[in-house]
């Protein structure tokens, strides 16, 4: 029996990729549903409410802090009138919210969210310009929101896509940018060439530009995390992150007191949860990135059965909590964030974005590579 | 495999890239602007065939990513409304075709001049039969950088760096060149957009 199904996974190399995909989207949709259920009750928290805690288990009197929630949500989308206003654009508008959403599930592909279950690489596509790719289909993320603007043919929805769109490529440069340091360190091949046991194994054949090999360079100590090598880069990814979601402070194309409610104004049912949870999946996918190169991934710096890849199975699976852990640490703060700080104004977040941010980043990378050359 | 993906991509690059500029059912910019996006995401995954990841990433992320968003927001906030059907002139008509057909020629002669030269060098690849002119040429060189593993190494990103930065052999001079064509460019556009500079 163990056999046939080894031969199956031999001859079909792709199985393997596809029960991957869907282990991920498994996961991630929940944490989706359950993100939106923690900023409400964050938001509650912070402004002394109680926040939603009635629904349960449907059809007894379990509660469960109102952990039932998010089902009651996406029951209620589904249910909702799908209305479509007279004089939109149709295509565009049928369109939008899918291009909205399939770019922040897509970025999962190349990040390394765990070590190894048996002999699987817990990543899907272990892609050598992983943090490339990555990048790239971030950028295309700003095409649903531009089109829902477009598509719904009114004011509102209109300026917030023109906002979006030139807030998010004033941000990715910032992004872009700021990284770059992070991988002038860890693209350093000498600690490459020293690795040994499973370490290797799990560097096999990877280039310098993998996201896999960022983790392994801050595997040692907790002061080998990016984040204490390279605190201004993270300090403007964090920003850039946050614009790049269309998070408060820098929700200018949401931005509810001055456009309705911004690009998706003239959305209603499933096809405004589309939006939402493309919104949450984007906040996921960033948390994602901050916890792979900032903060040393899936490892902890506890001994060698949290800072190397597993061996067993036990092993393998703690390690991918360990990551959703450290996801969930990020995804609380910028929920924290959206309710404490007030929206910067549209010129100020444009003059940070260009004037600060772009020749800090610059700087940055020189200063970075005095340092290095000076220490080789 | 690979041919089905290739035919898949170059389908989807040409006919997108034909509904940029042709397209019988709508004459909306951002429509076209929506096509060549396509367009060029088809492209990167031509580059992906062709083991230049690097290529391919940063074809989305530049041109995909940044590029067309800035053709989108222009052609939102200059309002473009649907332009009209214009009469195609004999003599545009005329110049487009002669202009394609050189570039063609052009293509086609490179082509030849640089896998003509390879199989000069070495003769053992002379066998590979008449698959017919020089195309028979084109895939003995091919296969004769040897297996897939020099072709990935060619690709990589860092071979991209040495061969770009170095000083011996390397494309140093032509980048710096274009870097300061490039900075040229943002400064004339910065000094035509201040109308009111003294």
């Amino acid at each position: 029996m163990i056999n046939f199904v080894t031969e199956i996974f031999a001859n079909y190399p792709w199985l393997m990729v596809l029960i991957k995909v869907l282990g991920v989207f498994a996961v991630i949709m929940p944490m989706v549903a359950y993100s939106v259920m923690a900023e409400r009750r964050i938001s509650a928290l912070i402004q002394d409410r109680i926040g939603p805690n009635r629904v349960g288990i449907p059809f007894t009197r379990v509660k469960l802090l109102g952990l039932g929630q998010p089902l009651a949500d996406g029951l209620k989308s589904f249910l909702k009138e799908d209305f479509t206003p007279a004089y939109v654009k149709r295509v565009f508008f049928w369109m939008a919210p899918a291009v909205a959403m399939i770019p922040s599930f897509v970025v999962f592909a190349v990040i390394p969210f765990g070590s190894f279950l048996g002999a699987q690489k817990m990543v899907i596509a272990d892609l050598n310009v992983g943090i490339l790719f990555t990048f790239g289909i971030v950028s295309l993320g700003v095409y649903g929101i531009v089109l829902a603007g477009y598509a719904s043919n009114s004011k509102y929805p209109f300026l917030g896509g023109i906002r979006s769109s030139a807030q998010m490529i004033s941000y990715e440069i910032a992004m872009g940018m700021a990284v770059v340091p992070v991988f002038m360190l860890a693209a350093d091949s000498a600690w490459q060439s020293n690795l040994t046991g499973t370490w290797k194994n799990y560097l096999d054949g990877v280039g310098l530009l993998n996201l896999s090999s960022v983790i392994a360079y801050q595997s040692d100590s907790l002061f080998s995390w990016m984040i204490f090598k390279q605190p201004i880069a993270f300090c403007i990814f964090l920003v850039a992150i946050f614009a790049e979601t269309n998070r408060l402070p820098f929700d200018m194309p949401e931005s509810e007191t001055e456009l309705v409610a911004g690009y998706n104004t003239e959305y209603s049912s499933m096809r405004f949860a589309l939006f939402f949870m493309g919104e949450y999946a984007a906040m996921i996918a960033g948390s994602a990135l901050m916890v792979v190169l900032f903060c040393g991934g899936w490892t902890l710096p506890l001994g060698d059965f949290f800072s190397t890849p597993a061996e067993t199975l036990i092993q393998g699976i703690i390690h991918i909590i360990v990551f959703i852990i450290k996801i969930a640490v990020f995804l609380a703060l910028m929920i924290w964030v959206r309710w404490m700080l007030p929206r910067f104004r549209y010129d100020q977040l444009m003059n940070i974005g260009w004037k600060r941010f772009l020749p800090v980043s610059l700087g940055n990378i020189i200063l970075t590579a005095i340092v290095l050359w000076v220490t080789a | 495999m690979e041919t089905i993906l290739f035919n898949i991509f170059a389908l989807l690059a040409v006919l997108s890239a034909l509904l940029v500029v042709v397209n019988p059912l709508s004459r909306n910019p951002v429509t076209s602007a929506m096509f060549l996006v396509t367009t060029m995401i088809s492209i990167s995954g031509l580059f992906v065939l062709l083991n230049a990841y690097f290529l391919a990433a940063v074809q989305i992320l530049v041109y995909a990513g940044a590029v067309m968003v800035l053709f989108l927001f222009v052609i939102m906030l200059l309002d473009v409304e649907e332009t009209a059907r214009r009469k195609l002139r004999l003599v545009s008509l005329t110049m487009g075709f002669l202009s394609v057909a050189a570039l063609f020629g052009v293509y086609k002669s490179s082509l030849e001049a640089t896998y003509v030269k390879d199989v000069d060098s070495s003769q053992d690849i002379a066998t590979a039969d008449e698959i017919d002119g020089f195309w028979s040429e084109y895939y003995a060189a091919a296969t004769s950088v040897g297996e897939s593993e020099s072709l990935v190494t060619v690709g990589s990103t860092q071979a991209l760096g040495k061969e770009l930065f170095s000083s011996v052999n390397g494309f140093i001079l032509p980048f710096e060149i274009v870097s300061i064509l490039l900075l040229v460019a943002m400064i004339g556009v910065i000094l035509l957009s201040k109308k009111d500079t003294k």
